[in-house]
């Protein structure tokens, strides 16, 4: 038996395939590696596929992380390219090993923002939004898991935020909190619209960058 | 990605339906392309990519060079809201392109419900909706699909219909399409050379004349317009074109599985189902390519699951000895095999063992009527025995629940009849209580009863829809006579099939309805989210037309139908015979004990491959 790990992207249309569909879509595509999935236990069996961090739909990312366990041993070479000969446009598996650290470890995330103006970038926008994303305090509404309303202060979640102007669009990267809560960098756009409503992007885009561990450095 | 769309797609249910990109989803190079195709299916992406036919013609026509055929899907509601608002014209899923200016625009259409659909989509993709308004030889605008054997309620909008299987047809008429923009033709000039292909129905070629009653009176064919237009179909299931590299839907669809066809046409004859007559007669195709077919159709897509499909699986004359081929396969990729539906005459413990061998849930079966009598006037040739004898084997093999399914309406039904249903679930009870494994567990029974549409092309195209009321009293009186609470009694929606019997056998005259009643907001009328039996009804009363002429006439022999100049190869002749029989209480052995006469084994040359 063998625990593996797939470091892969997603972008273009697949950034809006879902969770559920995501690990329907592997699934489908490991037939093409001779590898047996571990299923539970149980009277139910299901495979044991998981993704570390789910994206939400609509964002692209250049660091998925997808376990699962197999019940040959292997280091999980030469997988990754039989996987690609199966993958919808916009999924590519990049590496395939064995899942050594644990995903406790993954403390942090680093993403690139693209914060669309259509009629161009209003003056040192982005001067006061680094200001606004660099407060001791930023409240946004947020749906909570029982289906209220709530207040939610976001500024601890924000560890960097570096913001440039172009001609109609800020780009950024910022470097947030991954689990135990993480937070959606989609989520600033809340913030600029409750404390900045005149400064409020027409779109924004997300990109992962990378996954990073407490100490900054990348995990794998 | 269009940045108009990449705005409104965080906004819409499921936007991977409207994004592409699937794996096996065809790729062109514009600049080596001289023919574009959107293939319209008029209902949504999980509907319209879990059919068949539609994957076959995506290969059929993708497979020729210069051409890439795309596909285009009815947008869920609130995607059209959005599409609307942002001014995105309908788009074909593959280019992201708008249609509006591609050379051919080709909808599948499967059923009548799906008519406003049409509509909307071309309004949708800024294309002109009625046929004489498109002066130029694109884009042309055809159909095709079950629902076309009466292609009247579309005849102002579609320049011309392509009848029955179109594997070869669909070359043929884009090959002349592309002669036809080569050299500089009309679209009067092509139109004249389309009706001249076998298969194709040009409904602008045909003046139709009513009597006073309000009955067809004449159906003149014109400049040089075949007087009857007979379907095509492939005579050889062996050579003809399957998918095995199909496109694998990237989110869920309804049938999100392998589907692997044996064989069309169905040997049955049951008298109400258009299915069992159009797409006559049976060719089956070979077992070993079969389990060819469901192999790499497996390896390819990743599925770990197959259906083996056609109008009545259990009918393949080899369907054990296929499973049994296909079973070290199965078990080696966990491939489970299902069939999309039962006949409760010849299920057998062979069968049922070679079927999932995992989890066990329901079994369907469709008895239609209650009693032997009215099972026997539409030549469901199937016996209570049988039935009881199925649901036993079933039991016994572990199976826990059974889903039957009913009409309501049939000709000459009567209360004995309806309450036959109640009696039949009630021994189907009675069965699991003897041959049940596993009682704990207990049992579910489920009745489900539609409210019966007379089609054209079958043996009941002359008899009335029965009312509203008398239906709603039929349900009444089934749901008081199902006593158990083991017993669930589920009942089709009256309005949606009133409608669909008016669309079904309407004439041209209902395509100032069809028009009147989308400008009022009917689209996706085959969901009851859309659905508005008002709407319909205000548009029938503005445009003078009495629906119930439609659905609940009784039509005379001989009198004309508005779909007389279609022949799916079964003559009129035998159809009323069939009609005959059937108010005799006399049924007809099915195709493979002996040949009736039905006229469709002169499509393959004189004799049937039953």
């Amino acid at each position: 038996m063998s625990k593996l790990r797939l470091l892969f992207v997603k972008e273009a249309q697949a950034s809006y395939i879902s969770h559920l569909d995501l690990l329907r879509t592997f699934q489908r595509a490991f037939p093409r590696t001779e590898l047996e999935i571990r299923h539970s236990q149980g009277f139910h069996p299901h495979p044991i596929i998981s993704i570390v961090l789910p994206l939400p739909v609509g964002q692209s990312s250049n660091c998925e992380l997808l376990d699962f366990e197999v019940t040959q041993t292997t280091d999980g070479s030469g997988i990754a390219e039989k996987l690609n000969t199966g993958m919808p446009n916009g999924l590519r598996v990049l590496d395939c090993y064995e899942a050594k650290r644990p995903v406790r470890e993954l403390a942090l995330l680093r993403a690139d923002l693209e914060l669309d103006y259509d009629n161009g970038v209003p003056e040192g926008a982005a001067e006061q939004l680094t200001e606004l994303l660099g407060r001791e305090e930023l409240i946004i509404q947020k749906r909570t898991k029982r289906k209220e309303m709530a207040d939610v202060d976001i500024a601890p979640m924000i560890h960097s935020v570096t913001l440039t102007a172009e001609d109609h669009m800020i780009k950024g990267t910022v470097v947030v909190q991954a689990q135990n809560p993480g937070l959606n960098p989609q989520l600033l756009e809340r913030a600029i619209a409750n404390y900045l409503p005149e400064l409020t992007p027409d779109f924004v885009r997300v990109r992962r960058r990378e996954l990073l561990d407490a100490d900054g450095k990348i995990f794998r | 990605m269009d940045k108009r769309l990449e705005r409104i797609l965080p906004r819409v249910q499921k936007p991977a339906r409207y994004v592409g990109g699937e794996y096996n989803a065809v790729m062109k190079d514009k600049a080596e392309v001289d023919t574009r195709i959107a293939f319209c299916f008029p209902d949504t992406y999980e509907i319209g990519m879990s059919n068949l036919g539609m994957r076959i013609l995506y290969g059929v026509m993708n497979n020729m060079p210069g051409v890439w055929c795309e596909r285009v899907f009815a947008p869920w509601g609130d995607m059209e809201e959005e599409m609307r608002k942002a001014q995105i014209p309908l788009f074909a899923l593959e280019s992201g392109d708008a249609i509006t200016n591609f050379d051919i625009v080709a909808f599948s259409v499967g059923y009548e419900m799906a008519f406003p659909a049409i509509l909307n989509m071309l309004d949708l993709a800024n294309i002109p909706l009625h046929a004489d308004e498109r002066t130029a030889l694109t884009p042309l605008v055809i159909a095709g699909g079950t629902a076309m054997y009466n292609a009247e309620p579309l005849a102002d909008f579609v320049d011309l219909v392509s009848l029955g299987e179109g594997e070869d047809i669909t070359v043929e008429l884009i090959e002349l399409h592309r002669k036809a923009r080569r050299e500089g033709w009309s679209k009067a000039e092509f139109l004249r050379a389309a009706a001249k292909l076998d298969g194709i129905y040009v409904p602008s070629l045909y003046d139709v004349t009513y009597n006073e009653d309000g009955t067809v009176q004449a159906i003149t064919a014109k400049d040089g317009a075949p007087e009857k237009v007979t379907k095509r179909i492939v005579r050889d299931m062996d050579q003809s074109y399957f998918p095995v590299k199909t496109i694998v839907p990237s989110t869920e669809i309804v049938q999100d599985r392998v589907m692997l066809e044996l064989f069309r046409g169905c040997i049955r004859g049951c008298r109400f189902c258009q299915a069992g007559y159009v797409y006559r007669p049976v060719r089956n195709r070979s077992r070993d390519l079969c389990a060819q077919y469901g192999v790499e159709s497996c390896n390819d897509s990743g599925y770990q699951e197959m259906t083996l499909s056609s109008l009545s699986t259990s009918d393949y004359p080899q369907l054990t000895e296929l499973c049994d081929q296909l079973e070290d396969f199965c078990a080696a990729r966990h491939v489970n095999l299902s069939l999309p539906s039962l006949r409760a005459d010849n299920f057998s413990m062979d069968l049922m063992q070679r079927l999932a061998k995992g989890r066990k849930t329901g079994l369907t079966f469709a008895p239609e009527a209650g009693t032997q009598r009215l099972r026997d006037v539409i030549n469901k040739n199937v016996t209570e025995e049988d039935l009881l004898q199925s649901c036993r084997t079933a039991f016994a093999g572990g199976y826990s629940a059974v889903k039957l399914y009913f009409m309501l309406g049939l000709p000459t039904e009567t209360d004995e009849d309806i309450l036959g249903i109640a009696d039949l679930a009630a021994r189907v009870m009675h069965a699991w209580r003897e041959s049940a494994v596993n009682k704990q567990r207990g049992v579910r029974i489920t009745v489900s009863t539609s409210w019966f549409v007379p089609k054209p092309h079958t043996a009941f195209q002359w008899e009335p829809q029965i009312s509203k009321e008398e239906y709603e009293r039929r349900v009444k009186l089934l749901r008081e006579a199902i006593k158990t609470k083991t017993v669930t009694y589920n009942w089709h929606d009256s309005d949606t099939s009133f409608l669909e019997a008016v669309l079904a056998r309407g004439d041209r005259r209902l395509g100032k309805v069809l028009e009147t009643a989308w400008r009022k907001g009917a689209k996706l009328d085959a969901w009851e989210e859309y659905f508005s039996l008002e709407r319909w009804m205000e548009a029938f009363k503005e445009c003078g037309i009495d629906p119930h002429f439609y659905a609940n006439r009784q039509r005379e022999h001989g009198e004309l139908m508005p779909w007389a100049m279609i022949s799916s190869g079964v003559t009129e002749n035998y159809l009323w015979r069939e009609r005959e029989n059937a108010f005799a209480e006399q049924t007809t052995p099915d195709c493979r004990t002996r040949c009736n006469g039905c006229g469709a084994n002169h499509l393959v040359g004189g004799k049937c491959d039953v």
